[in-house]
Order: C-alpha cells, then structure tokens, then sequence
C-alpha cells in the first residue's frame, strides 16, 4: 500500500464535504457534510501517524481530539438549529437574512 | 522505488482497500447530493464506517472503535432528532439543496480543491510505501495521552462539559416564554 491512496480517498470526502457546505439548504444537513470533511481530516491525520512511524501517535491523539471537538460542535450546532427553527419556524439557511443590508 | 498500476493491483491488501473506499466515497457524494433529508444522513453512517474501516487498515483500532461507537453510535442519533424536531421536509419531492446556479460554482471549487490537494500530495509523497502491519496497542495510545497529552485531554474534556452545558441552555425553553 502506499500513502497517497488514503491521501486521494480523504481529498475526495473533503471535497465531497466543501460542496455540500455550499449547496445544502438545510442547517442540519449543512452539519451533516463539516461531518464529512472532519472525517476526512482524521483520515490524513491516522495515515501519516502510520507512515512517520510516530512513537507518540500525535496523528491518532489528534484525530481522537478532533472527534471529541466534532461531537461537541454537532451538539451545540442542533441546539442553535433548534432555537432558529423556534423563532422562525424554518432550518434552510437561505432564509435567515435577516442581518442583509 | 516505484508502484506502477500494474503493482497496485497486484497487491492483495489493495484490493480490500478499494473494497472499502468506494463505497465509502459512493456514500459520501449521496450524502451531499440526496433529496431524501433520512436518506442523507444514512449515507453519512456508510461513509463514516467506511472512514473507521479505513482506520482498522491502517493498524490505528482504537480510534476506529472510537469512530464507530461516537459517531455512528452517538452523532447520527442527534442528526436524526435534529431532523424530527425541525419538521424537516421528509418527502421526496424537498428542496434540500440550494439551485444549480449555485451548485455548478461549488462544484468547480470543490473539483479544483480536490485536484490542487492530489497533486501536491501526489508530489509530495509519489508512491512511498506505508507499512500498517503492526496495530497500534491501545495501552500505549492511553498511556500518552494521560502523560504526554493530558492538559489538552484535559482542554478537551472541558470544551466538551462547556458545550453540552450550552447546549442544554440553548435548547430549553425560557419559563416566561410558555407554550406558543
């Protein structure tokens, strides 16, 4: 095996990810897809601590950081789309305008 | 050293690669592209399997254990009651995403980003062998983290109480509010 087959596979979910940041309407699936680009992060992270040989896996620490971080963000993020869809009764991010000038 | 085409395939272990990371990539781009909200964040559980499949390959289990049992056990439960309670459009007909003139320029940026990222990659580490043959031991992995990394375990652990804290104070409604 070499290393730039995990590399390429983590680009593609990271580029999979970016587009669907941009095109997604709905707050949760915008969520959704940061999800995938963290995934995708984590990949690059546990394939070069493997390739380097690391003798203190700063790659997997990371990566399991990274998780923590992602389930904490994923909590607060649906707390927040939660109280939006509360006070203006929709989740499509296209719809909160209400700071355009 | 080179690997030619020919040599990839010649390798066994290439094959469960790809094994895994087709249909991983195939689930991550139904995840972006679905019109199903469900179905969405269904693909999202296949390709982060896929992702922790990947993390097995590589010899790092612990990390692809924690995948498994914090994402898929723990993240999708609260995409899918972010869903329920936003009465988010269930049918198949929705439109969750936003119009083609916005979908063509995302798709050129994220193509253009997927090939600046290859080819430096590409570049940079050209056909270096990566050797994921001996697992890493979980003791060794627990052992630096409460020594070595413990203050950003600890960083962590807090970020963690603080969000879910914030997140309970969010979600609950105020007492004046009442029900409306």
């Amino acid at each position: 095996m070499t290393i730039v087959q995990f590399l390429i596979v983590s680009a593609a979910l990271f580029s999979f990810g970016l587009y669907g940041v941009i095109t997604r309407r709905n707050a949760v699936l915008v969520l959704a897809s940061v999800e995938l680009m963290l995934a995708a992060v984590n990949i690059n992270f546990v394939a070069f601590d493997v390739y380097l040989g690391d003798t203190t896996h700063a790659g997997q620490i990371f990566s399991l950081f990274i998780i923590a971080l992602a389930a904490a963000e994923v909590g607060i993020g649906i707390a927040i789309i939660l109280m939006i869809y509360r006070n203006r009764q929709s989740a499509n991010v296209d719809e909160l305008d209400s700071m355009k000038g | 050293m080179t690997v030619t085409i020919g040599d990839f395939f010649r390798e066994t272990a290439n094959w469960a690669f790809l094994a895994i990371a087709i249909p991983t990539l195939l689930a991550g781009w139904r995840t972006v592209t679905s019109n199903n909200i469900v179905r969405a964040v269904l693909y999202l559980v296949i390709s982060l399997a896929g992702s922790a499949a990947l993390f097995f390959m590589l010899g790092a289990e612990f990390v692809g254990w924690t995948v498994v049992l914090v994402y898929i056990g723990a993240v999708i439960i609260l995409f899918l009651i972010g869903i329920m309670i936003t009465r988010a459009p269930l049918g198949q007909e929705a439109e969750l995403s936003h119009p083609r003139s916005v979908r063509a320029p995302a798709a050129l940026l994220s193509t253009v980003m997927f090939g600046v990222i290859t080819w430096a990659m590409v570049d940079a580490f050209g056909s270096n062998a990566i050797e994921p043959f001996e697992p890493t031991v979980t003791s060794d992995l627990s052992f630096l983290i409460f020594d070595r990394f413990v203050i950003p375990f600890e960083v962590v652990s807090f970020v963690l109480l603080a969000a879910l804290i914030g997140g309970i104070a969010l979600a609950r409604k105020d007492d004046g509010e009442g029900q409306r």
